[in-house]
């Protein structure tokens, strides 16, 4: 049990150094060898509790004070603090002082336990495999016996979940008419309008360097579905000098005098794209960061997205209001498998 | 005492006790119980109490979580607000968000309530996390601990759907476009991904459903799942008893340490309010999530820093960090591999091998016997590196998970950013994985320096030849036997290619894999010294050794 | 000054000094914000002087006609009053140093001299005028308003109170708690740099003001205690762990720890 073993002249030396054991000598604390450090100790915790009694008297103090409602930010600010505060000393009186105890005045010694294989004795196994074998021979279907019942009863019970599962998970998904992701509510002729507010826009309010946040006119009469419909037919207008826009082939029509119209809903996860920069045309989705050349399609010049944002065709009414063409030319926001179908 | 007649006659407080104990015991045999849980042994060490944050957050999660019931009204039902802050005054908003501002502002400690739930989810998950990083750098999942490892790593996330189903309950813009990027990614999973959104949401994003689906999980399912992992996990590790550093009379076969009564119910209890305590103060002194600043959840609103909890950041990290150009269409089918490997792949890899990471160690170990002594980090090197590359890999997804927050912060941009963690995420676990092994195995080298040569003291003698030399003090057994009672694992040798009948035998492959994957671990290591090798290094000193004779004339003494 | 100081009692004199030097600088900045209500300066005289103060300072890259010059400075005709007393009283323009965008710096001149600037610049082309004090004026506008119409126009890149954000490749949106109402109605109005334009038929003065308005919410006390910045999830991660289990693995250690 110690190191005579190896010291020189100790005689053999083993393999493997012996366990020295516990340690014997033991520092005494000052709280064991003084009782005035004892006494102290006592009063310390004692103390603590006496915190947690004033911190449980702060805070009903600050309930019974408190001054909220009525735009009072400050009522809230305070209640919330010296609540916050009362309960905080009410809690760490508690524990401090409970642990100060334990740490200086509970004894301190180490006590041993032996630990007991977890494996259950060979006598203990024997017994079990003995039981259930008796089990399986009562209810008649030891091995290679009553196959028709186990097999009837395994199916039967493989398969009864699905009553239940059925109906719960086919109720989960409403209609399940997931074509809808196809198409938004942008119509031919339909008129854009601001968010919020809903004010229509005509071609000369729309200054270059201009961005506009855009809905469908009508939109905010919606009687059902408002939010999906809004998710997926926001619209960014931007004006920029006719002579940086690069017109993409087949869109010649699309646009009006330097005014486009790219949905929000970013190609990527589908967050609203919104950063526009109006010096470099670029338009940033503050979530991920794909960035949208708007000045060359809204194709991707950065970020984790793959495609450009879909464009809706824009054109002038007799009136002077911009007004989308047809609804966006591709399925709006994320990829999903059967997205191009 | 179960037998009446030997109860003692004693009077008042006793008494009362004494019958109470009797009462119930003679329905629920509690003494046996009783008696062996009061002087259960728990080893004392301040890493053993990481768990114990996590279980005593969760408690007060469950305390705060039933207050704030009582004010939240889950549903999306469009109300106007006519409350007291002066911000949202007639702003159309559903009935979730308005109570949360109710709650907030018109509750008096609402707000406190709150502020303690979140940050004690917060918390909780962190300190999930630490426990967790502990069990593995200490080797504390082998066997017999390898199913509680599970559980633990079970309830890691279930942490993380606890924290998410709440996060997006007040129906805020921020949330909302937390749960619109959730159903971006469910989108991208091949074939099933449009079915699975519609039926997370109950049809078209955002619908109707979801706030109250989510609440039910959140209050209900979530937490009970949690509840009963929680007492399997502690029961568990009664049934098992706590492991224990390695140190004198320390072994596979005892545990050292203090009595659950009275030691660990003062300090463990005590320590419940300590937790609580803090939680409080943070949420007194710091505001969190003040949904009234981001507003009620509209599909076409974003602002700067949108991001989620931290628990959830490296999934963000990973999505951004992806390039664009993995997007593929296949027969007419859209495969975005972009989004499908940031945001389940990865994830999915990862918390995969932190799962079955017990059973791939023991691969390599073919160690069958239970172990119950800890490894300290260093005599672990390459799994400690393996922990330290995985971290790594884990903060660079977190920081970029927050680059805007960073670039904007340190005036960096974004794009640079980026691009270095793009390389970053890479480069630095391997660097982190050899820089960690050579640091584990340079300890391990000091530890048989300090072992076969002692602690330095500082005193200089000089020898009748002239020669100069500092006295060695030898290290006492305890010091010693922490240093030197490890095992230093050999790689495993497959059984040969062939049997008996020099056919190749079957499962040759897989424990030629075993082995390799053996030698990836135990390939470099630092043996522990033994007796013969001590005794070599003393003979050598021998005159140092016993520097006290009066042989060498004490030059100087220098305390340096 | 000295003697002054002389008469004083020796330790008195530093905080008369203070005191001096504080009223001085409160009265300065005063005499900033109440800027755009003047305008007695002569109009005539304005520009001229304005014209010089341009040759003078601005010309090297605007040009001595501020028409620009093509890769250098864009020209300034047009762009009215209310960009040059943003660009100048923010102490963006003059241009240190070419940077991902102009950064705000110590203000360059007085507001007589930005005043005169500005009337030089207004008087090239039409272009929006400087805002007049009840147009900024956050008592009148409606904050909740404000908040519809910032959230939905700002908050993408200010953040939705307005700490400020980052765009690409080292661009910025600058926080607007430090910005005065005049320099927030200004920038919708020109849109500076980066930032779009927001005209009166996008976003009508009245909404401007609302806007203003509901920024001016945000200056005072939070309701939750310290704002970390409101940036946000991560700024919470971060405190979360250096603070909340900082402190309660600090008190693991304690526990763990045998009492002397």
């Amino acid at each position: 049990m110690s190191t005579d073993d190896v010291t020189p002249g100790g005689g053999i030396v083993e393999d493997e150094f012996t366990d020295p054991g516990i340690p014997t000598h033991h520092r005494p604390r000052r709280a064991d060898v003084d009782p005035k450090a004892a006494k102290r100790a006592e009063l310390q915790v004692a103390a603590l509790f006496g915190v947690s009694v004033l911190g449980t008297v702060i805070a009903i103090w600050a309930y019974l004070t408190a001054d909220v409602g009525g735009d009072n930010i400050a009522g809230v600010r305070n209640t919330t603090m010296f609540l916050g505060v009362g309960l905080f000393l009410a809690m760490i009186g508690i524990g401090t002082g409970a642990i100060h105890w334990a740490k200086t005045l509970m004894r301190d010694h180490d006590i041993v336990e032996e630990r007991h294989h977890l494996r259950s004795s060979e006598e203990a196994r024997a017994g079990a495999v003995d039981n259930l074998k008796q089990g399986a021979r009562d209810s008649g279907i030891g091995i290679g016996r009553r196959g028709l019942l186990k097999g009837s009863l395994v199916t039967a019970l493989a398969i009864a979940p699905l009553s239940v599962l059925v109906p719960a998970v086919g109720n989960l998904g409403g209609d399940w008419n997931v074509s809808k992701l196809r198409n938004t509510m942008w119509r031919r002729g339909m008129r854009l309008a601001k968010d919020p507010g809903g004010g229509l826009i005509k071609a000369a309010d729309v200054t270059i360097g201009s961005v506009f946040q855009v809905i469908p006119d009508g939109l905010n009469e919606l009687e059902e579905g408002k939010l999906e419909e809004k998710a997926k037919a926001v619209v960014l207008l931007i004006r920029m000098n006719p002579e940086d826009l690069k017109v993409q082939p087949g869109r010649e029509d699309w646009s009006f005098d330097g005014i486009v119209a790219y949905s929000k809903i970013c190609t990527h996860v589908g967050c609203p794209v919104a950063l526009y920069e109006q010096q470099t045309h670029h338009l940033l989705c503050p979530c991920h960061q794909s960035t949208f050349d708007v000045a060359d399609g809204a194709k991707v010049v950065f970020g984790p997205a793959n495609r450009p944002l879909p464009q809706l065709p824009i054109a002038v009414d007799d009136e002077g209001y911009i007004i989308a063409k047809d609804d966006f030319n591709e399925p709006i926001g994320p990829s999903y498998w059967e997205r191009l179908k | 005492m179960s037998d009446v007649k030997a109860a003692p006659p004693v009077t008042g407080a006793k008494h009362a006790a004494g019958g109470t104990a009797n009462y119930l015991d003679e329905r629920t045999s509690i003494g046996a119980f009783t008696k062996f849980i009061a002087r259960k042994v728990f080893p004392d060490h301040w890493s053993f109490m990481l768990g114990e944050i996590a279980l005593y957050s969760f408690v007060v999660l469950l305390l705060s979580g039933v207050i704030l019931t009582a004010f939240f009204v889950p549903s999306i039902e469009p109300v106007v607000y006519d409350g007291s802050l002066a911000t949202m005054q007639g702003i159309e908003m559903s009935k979730a968000f308005e109570s949360t501002l109710r709650m907030s502002f018109e509750v008096p400690g609402g707000l406190l309530m709150r502020q303690i739930h979140h940050w004690a989810a917060l918390i909780f998950a962190a300190s999930i996390l630490t426990h967790m990083a502990r069990i593995f750098f200490t080797g504390a999942f082998r066997k017999p601990r390898e199913l509680n490892w599970l559980v633990g790593f079970t309830l890691m996330i279930l942490s993380l759907a606890a924290g998410f189903t709440g996060y997006s309950l007040p129906d805020d813009v921020l949330s909302g476009n937390g749960l619109r990027i959730i159903d971006g990614v469910i989108r991208s999973m091949p074939i099933l991904g449009s079915y699975i959104s519609y039926g997370l949401f109950g049809g078209e994003f955002p619908g109707e459903d979801l706030i109250p689906r989510l609440f039910t999980a959140h209050v209900l399912l979530v937490p009970a799942l949690i509840l009963g992992l929680i007492a399997l996990h502690l029961f568990l590790v009664f049934l098992q008893k706590h492991t224990q550093y390695p140190g004198g009379g320390r072994t596979d076969k005892n545990v050292v340490g203090f009595p659950l009564f009275p030691v660990y119910t003062a300090k463990a209890g005590g320590f419940f309010f300590v937790v609580f305590g803090v939680i409080a103060l943070l949420g007194a002194t710091l505001q969190i999530n003040p949904v009234w600043n981001y507003g009620p959840y509209d599909p076409s609103i974003i602002s700067a820093g949108t991001q989620p909890d931290w628990y959830m950041l490296f999934i963000d990290g990973a999505l951004r960090i992806m390039p664009g150009n993995l997007e593929y269409v296949i027969g007419g089918y859209t495969l975005s591999l972009n989004i499908l490997i940031p945001g389940v792949v990865v994830p999915g890899l990862f918390f995969g091998a932190l799962a079955l990471y017990p059973w791939i160690e023991a691969w390599a170990t073919g160690d069958r016997g239970e172990r119950h002594i800890l490894d300290r980090p260093r005599n672990a090197p390459v799994r400690t590196a393996l922990g330290v590359a995985a971290i790594t890999f884990y903060v660079v997804l977190v920081l970029e998970g927050s680059n805007d927050i960073v670039a904007n912060l340190f005036r960096l941009s974004i794009n640079d950013l980026t691009i270095m963690f793009r390389i970053a995420v890479f480069v630095l676990p391997v660097l982190a994985f050899i820089l960690t092994k050579r640091i584990a195995m340079g300890l391990q080298r000091k530890d048989r320096e300090l072992v076969l040569h002692g602690h330095e003291t500082g005193r200089i003698v000089r020898f009748d030849d002239g020669e100069y030399i500092e006295v060695h003090e030898p290290l006492n057994d305890q010091e010693r036997w922490v240093r030197v009672s490890y095992t230093a694992l050999k790689p495993r040798e497959p059984a040969p290619e062939l049997n008996v009948h020099g056919v190749r035998r079957k499962g040759y492959r897989w424990d030629r894999f075993k082995a390799a994957l053996s030698r990836f671990y135990f390939e470099d290591r630092v043996e522990p010294v033994t007796p013969a090798e001590l005794e070599e290094a003393q003979d050598h000193r021998a005159p140092v050794a016993e520097s006290e004779a009066p042989r060498p004339e004490v030059e100087k003494s220098t305390t340096s | 000054m000295r003697a002054l100081a002389l008469k004083r009692h020796r330790r008195t004199a530093p905080f008369v000094l203070i005191l001096v030097l504080l009223v001085g600088l409160t009265m300065a900045a005063y005499a900033t914000q109440s800027r755009p209500a003047e305008g007695a300066i002569s109009t005539a005289n304005a520009i001229g002087e304005g014209q010089k103060l341009f040759a003078a300072n601005c010309a090297s890259c605007h040009g001595i006609g501020a028409q620009g010059q093509t890769g250098v400075a864009p020209s300034l005709v047009g762009v009215g009053a209310a960009a040059v007393d943003f660009q100048v009283g923010t102490g963006r323009m003059p241009l240190q140093a070419s940077g991902p965008q102009a950064i705000v710096k110590d203000v360059q001149f007085n507001a007589t001299q930005i005043a005169q600037l500005a009337a030089y610049v207004a008087s090239l082309g039409p272009g929006p005028a400087v805002p007049d004090a009840e147009a900024v004026d956050p008592a009148l506008g409606d904050p909740a308003r404000g908040m519809e119409l910032f959230r939905a126009n700002c908050a993408m890149c200010h953040g939705s109170v307005g700490g400020g954000g980052a765009l690409t490749q080292g661009k910025y949106a600058p926080s607007l708690w430090g910005t005065t109402p005049t320099h927030i109605y200004e920038a919708m109005l020109v849109g500076p740099q980066s930032m779009p334009v927001f005209n009166d038929a996008n976003i009508t003065p009245e909404d401007k003001r609302d806007i203003i308005a509901y920024l001016d919410e945000q200056r005072g006390a939070a309701a939750g205690g310290l704002k970390l910045g409101t940036i946000g999830p991560v700024a919470e991660g971060l405190w979360a762990w250096l603070l909340g289990m900082g402190i309660i693995v600090g008190f693991t250690v304690w526990i763990g720890v045998r009492s002397s």
